[in-house]
């Protein structure tokens, strides 16, 4: 086995110095009904690289690449091109194999980067304090709304018409859970400024922008209602690319922002390892969930780095922690961190504008493909839009013309009266090529 | 051939080592000194080369950006620079043996990474049509028919991202379970031992329960007439969360009591399978009386631990607890597999725990490194991890304090009896460590053995490097009864000195601040 040093003289040397007859002596614990006598039944034996190798392609080559033909989907992750160097960088051993910085004169390499990562996303976001990372966006929604009953000592959130339903499922889940109301606003295009009105006695309403019709809103009247009654603004976005371009959480007023890093360095894999963002307020530092880095001095009186106010968390705090978070996204950090030092502010800013502008020519084309209406009005590289044909039927038609046309909003809301409705998104992976493709396939297929 | 040495000093001169380890450059020989990206990078630089956007459109709708976010940037040369340098200031698996207990860092294929980047597995969206997956969805039911068969369990949630949200899957099926028989809101009390990972008590309390400590017996077990006497009154018992191989690396030798003792009060039993690497493919949970288990693909199945993830946290249920799986999960119908993904399809599934469909880059690692172990691979893996273990408790019995009598399983456990009176505390120890090139174990947990080290070694270590370690340990528990004061400040070779954690929490600085001062001397 070549994953396994030991020989059969070593294990029998290591018997000798241990003075077992066996490894059996070792599982002298287990219930004798529950022992093994062999190899667990059912399952094959071991094999080299060669036959997984060949096994696994098969398996990927039965699925579809976003980079095999026009591509469309977003809601919630997105088709960004990565430079070479990112991959490069988190193979490194030293960051690819290493644990948890808990000790951190050995661990400086990732401690920097926590730091530097905090400092990035709360400069994006504009949001005072940033944490070193989430599962995903979806989770970190749900503790965000968690964290906001903590802080008002409410019980009551309102979710936005315009919220990635996983997001909002994944905080109803969690709020329930714990005992927390959740208000579900109907789902809708525009639909974000509706949060205004349910501001009375919540801890918290949670709008997204750009929300997953592509909307963008400025949350700014959000914040002021919600802040005259004593609740927090939660937002949220899917498409970190948008902050390049577009006002930030923080320059609205928000209390508590989350969303989805996976923009930025990490590829869409499937739906996962993704990197959720948390950001704050600074005064609710110490009601924040998961791992914090911060900067301190060495016996030497170097600069250096560690883990700090882990009293927050669960291996101090144990059931008063304030989340269970343990395992981050770590690595997933560390490709949002390297992307985002290649990008810089002018390099996220150009990208920024280059999605927009993809976004803004798929609008244009499918806006004139007879029987098309496009729905979303402001946006940064998603839109909505509506056709006589029910969703599903024209995306599998599309699909025959190897245009993969984005998400059914059936598929997001089902039962919500959108059948017709699809969600596309375009970013700087999208060539003109592509839209025209798009335009002319959608053409065909509704004609 | 010699070599020619006219005109080249060989050895150091009376008066040529330095003595000091003060450079110019801050910098000492092949670690190198590195500053933060806000002082080494500007924002008109980048490692990116875009197209000119043709700056016409704009459908922002006035939403737009105030001020710049100010980020820097850097070229690609110098951003590859930064992150090399910062990466020789870390510890890692490659670099040895990293004896972490209860994180199994055991090596990381490179197979696993190289499958995972398929781009048929890596660069697919987790929204398009399911019918341009199958692939990706064979992948999940290939692993999941695995991880029930090596559990003896009948389903497995696959969506949960670690293990603590592995945690909190099994225990919002329990609740979930509760609320269907109508007790959910008069058994809300959740038995955990004081041995417990502190994910246990946080998993709970997040889902509404009451947490009800258990006691440990003298021999690391759970203390069962104490057990007892929390199920004299088991009308208010949700279950128990009991983690086998416990944090003491001991086999629960009365488990199936346990489980008999839970079922009869009404309760679940949930397992926290954080130790699997220990028992796979010898020991099935499900042969056990589990309800519930997590199992830490990042641990047993060897995906990277990644400086602190991700991970990822299939929980393995039993038929009492399969109907409240979390969505979305995997059904076959006559066009191939797909997904069900909403609650409405569902109706007792207790609901979704993240955005789509989990940690898949984990499940192709996963999946690579289990076909090339295969069954048998698995079983010598659990044997070869508890052996190794069983050599380290061996070989530093004689010189630290083993904190239970017998054997362990895949973890050696050591109290700091040895230490007393001699000023040094566990601490010291694992600093000192560092200094001999190892990663510290795991200290001062779990919680209820003073001043614990637990040492993992895990199976992927030779025999040579094994002996390597012990020779290291053995020297600084020999220094340590002697007294010795360079302890107390190791390390004195790593990348940076004992820091300030009390500085970092006292005032906290999460980011960099251009007012920064360069902090040059300790206060
Ligand atoms: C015993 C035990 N339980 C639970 C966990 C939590 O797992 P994770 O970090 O994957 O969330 C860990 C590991 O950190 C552990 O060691």
């Amino acid at each position: 086995m070549r994953y396994l040093p030991l020989t059969a003289d070593d294990r029998a040397e290591m018997m000798k110095t241990i003075g077992a007859k066996s490894v059996d002596d070792f599982y002298n614990d287990v219930p004798v009904s529950a022992r093994l006598k062999g190899p667990v039944p059912g399952l094959p034996n071991h094999v080299g690289e060669l036959e997984v190798e060949r096994h696994m392609t098969k398996l990927s080559k039965k699925n579809r690449a976003a980079s095999d033909g026009p591509f469309f989907v977003g809601c919630g992750a997105y088709k960004h091109h990565i430079p070479a160097s990112v991959d490069h960088i988190i193979q490194r051993s030293e960051f690819l194999t290493t644990y948890t910085p808990y000790q951190p004169e050995i661990a400086q390499g990732t401690l920097q980067t926590m730091f530097e990562f905090q400092t990035q996303v709360a400069a994006l976001t504009g949001m005072e304090v940033a944490n070193a990372s989430m599962y995903d966006g979806s989770t970190a929604c749900a503790e965000a709304a968690v964290m906001a009953c903590r802080v008002t000592k409410r019980n009551t959130v309102v979710l936005s018409g315009g919220l990635h339903p996983h997001y909002a499922d994944t905080t109803r889940t969690l709020c329930e859970a714990n005992g927390i109301k959740v208000i579900q606003l109907t789902p809708a295009v525009d639909g974000e400024l509706e949060l205004s009105k349910h501001v009375d006695d919540a801890a918290c309403v949670i709008g997204q922008t750009p929300n997953v019709f592509g909307t963008l809103t400025d949350l700014t009247p959000v914040a002021d209602a919600a802040h005259a009654k004593g609740a927090l603004l939660v937002t949220v976005f899917t498409e970190v690319v948008s902050l390049g371009l577009v006002k930030t959480p923080g320059e609205m007023g928000a209390d508590i922002a989350v969303g989805e890093g996976q923009s930025i360095g990490v590829p869409l894999g499937f739906g996962g390892p993704y990197v959720g963002l948390f950001t704050c307020k600074s005064k609710f530092m110490r009601q924040m969930p998961g791992r914090l880095c911060g900067e301190t001095v060495d016996a030497d009186g170097k600069r250096g780095f560690v883990l700090t106010l882990s009293t927050r968390e669960q291996h101090i705090r144990r059931d008063k922690a304030t989340s269970n978070i343990c395992t981050n996204s770590g690595l997933c950090m560390l490709a949002f961190t390297a992307h985002m030092t290649l990008l810089g502010d002018n390099g996220l800013t150009h990208l920024a504008t280059l999605n927009h502008e993809a976004a803004c020519d798929l609008a244009d084309a499918l806006a004139a493909v007879k029987g098309v209406k496009v729905l979303t009005t402001r946006y940064f590289n998603e839109i909505a839009f509506e056709t006589m044909k029910p969703a599903d039927q024209v995306l599998a038609a599309l699909e025959k013309h190897d245009v993969i046309g984005g998400v059914r909003a059936s598929r997001l809301f089902p039962g919500a009266g959108m059948d017709n409705v699809i969600v596309a998104a375009a970013t700087e992976c999208c060539t003109a090529a592509d839209i025209a493709a798009y335009a002319q396939a959608l053409a065909q297929v509704l004609a | 051939m010699t070599m020619n040495s006219t005109g080249r000093p060989t050895s150091i001169s009376a008066n040529g080592g330095s003595g000091t380890d003060v450079t110019v450059s801050g910098s000492k020989g092949l670690l190198q000194a590195e500053g933060l990206i806000f002082e080494i990078g500007s924002s008109d630089k980048t490692g990116v080369d875009l197209p000119k956007p043709k700056g016409t459109k704009s459908r922002l709708g006035g939403v737009t950006r105030g001020a710049p976010s100010g980020l820097p940037g850097l070229t690609e040369p110098e951003a590859v620079r930064h992150y090399v340098r910062l990466s020789q200031k870390n510890y890692a698996i490659d670099l040895g043996l990293f004896p972490l207990g209860s994180c199994t860092m055991k090596h990381n294929p490179r197979l696993n990474e190289k499958m995972a980047r398929l781009p048929g597995f890596a660069d697919v969206h987790p929204m398009q049509p399911q019918a341009t997956v199958q692939g990706a969805l064979e992948v999940i039911e290939e692993l999941a028919d695995w991880l029930m068969k090596l559990t003896n369990m009948p389903a497995v949630a696959m969506t949960p991202k670690a293990g603590a949200h592995g945690e909190l899957a099994g225990m919002l099926a329990i609740r979930a379970a509760l609320i269907a028989r109508g007790e959910g809101e008069k058994r809300k009390r959740v038995l955990v031992p004081v041995s417990a990972h502190g994910t246990n008590p946080a998993t709970a309390a997040q889902c509404g329960f009451i947490i009800d400590e258990i006691n440990a017996a003298a021999d690391g077990r759970v203390d069962l007439e104490d057990l007892k006497s929390k199920l004299v009154d088991s009308s208010d018992v949700a279950g128990i969360m009991l983690t086998n191989p416990n944090t003491c690396g001991l086999f629960e030798r009365d488990i199936k009591a346990i489980a008999d003792l839970i079922h009869a009060a009404g309760g679940y039993f949930y397992c926290d399978g954080a130790n699997f690497n220990a028992i796979v493919g010898r020991v099935r949970p499900g042969d056990l009386g589990v309800d519930a288990m997590h199992i830490n693909l990042h641990k047993t199945f060897s995906t990277p631990h990644g400086g602190g993830g991700p991970g990822s946290g299939p929980t393995v249920l039993s038929a009492a607890l399969a109907p409240y799986a979390p969505v979305p999960f995997i059904t076959k119908t006559a066009d191939g597999l797909r997904f069900v993904e909403h609650h409405s399809e569902a109706p007792d599934s207790f609901g979704r725990m993240c955005a789509f469909h989990g940690q898949m880059g984990m499940f192709t690692r996963a999946l690579a490194y289990i076909l090339s172990h295969g069954a048998d691979g698995l079983r010598q893996v659990a044997e070869d991890a508890v052996l190794n273990a069983n050599y380290i408790l061996a070989r530093l019995k004689p010189l630290m304090s083993p904190a239970f009598e017998g054997y362990c399983m895949h973890e050696a456990l050591f109290s700091d009896a040895f230490l007393k009176d001699t000023g040094v505390e566990t601490i010291d120890i694992a600093k000192g460590l560092i200094d001999e090139g190892y990663h510290p174990m795991t200290m001062y947990f779990p919680l209820v053995v003073h001043g614990a080290m637990l040492i993992e070694p895990t199976e992927t270590e030779s025999k040579a490097e094994l002996d390597r370690f012990c020779d290291a340990l053995a020297s600084i528990a020999r220094r340590a009864v002697q007294k010795d004061p360079s302890l107390k400040t190791a390390p004195h070779l790593a990348p940076a000195r004992r820091l300030d954690e009390t500085r970092a929490a006292r005032s906290p600085r999460l980011k960099w601040t251009p007012e920064t001062p360069t902090m040059k001397a300790a206060e």
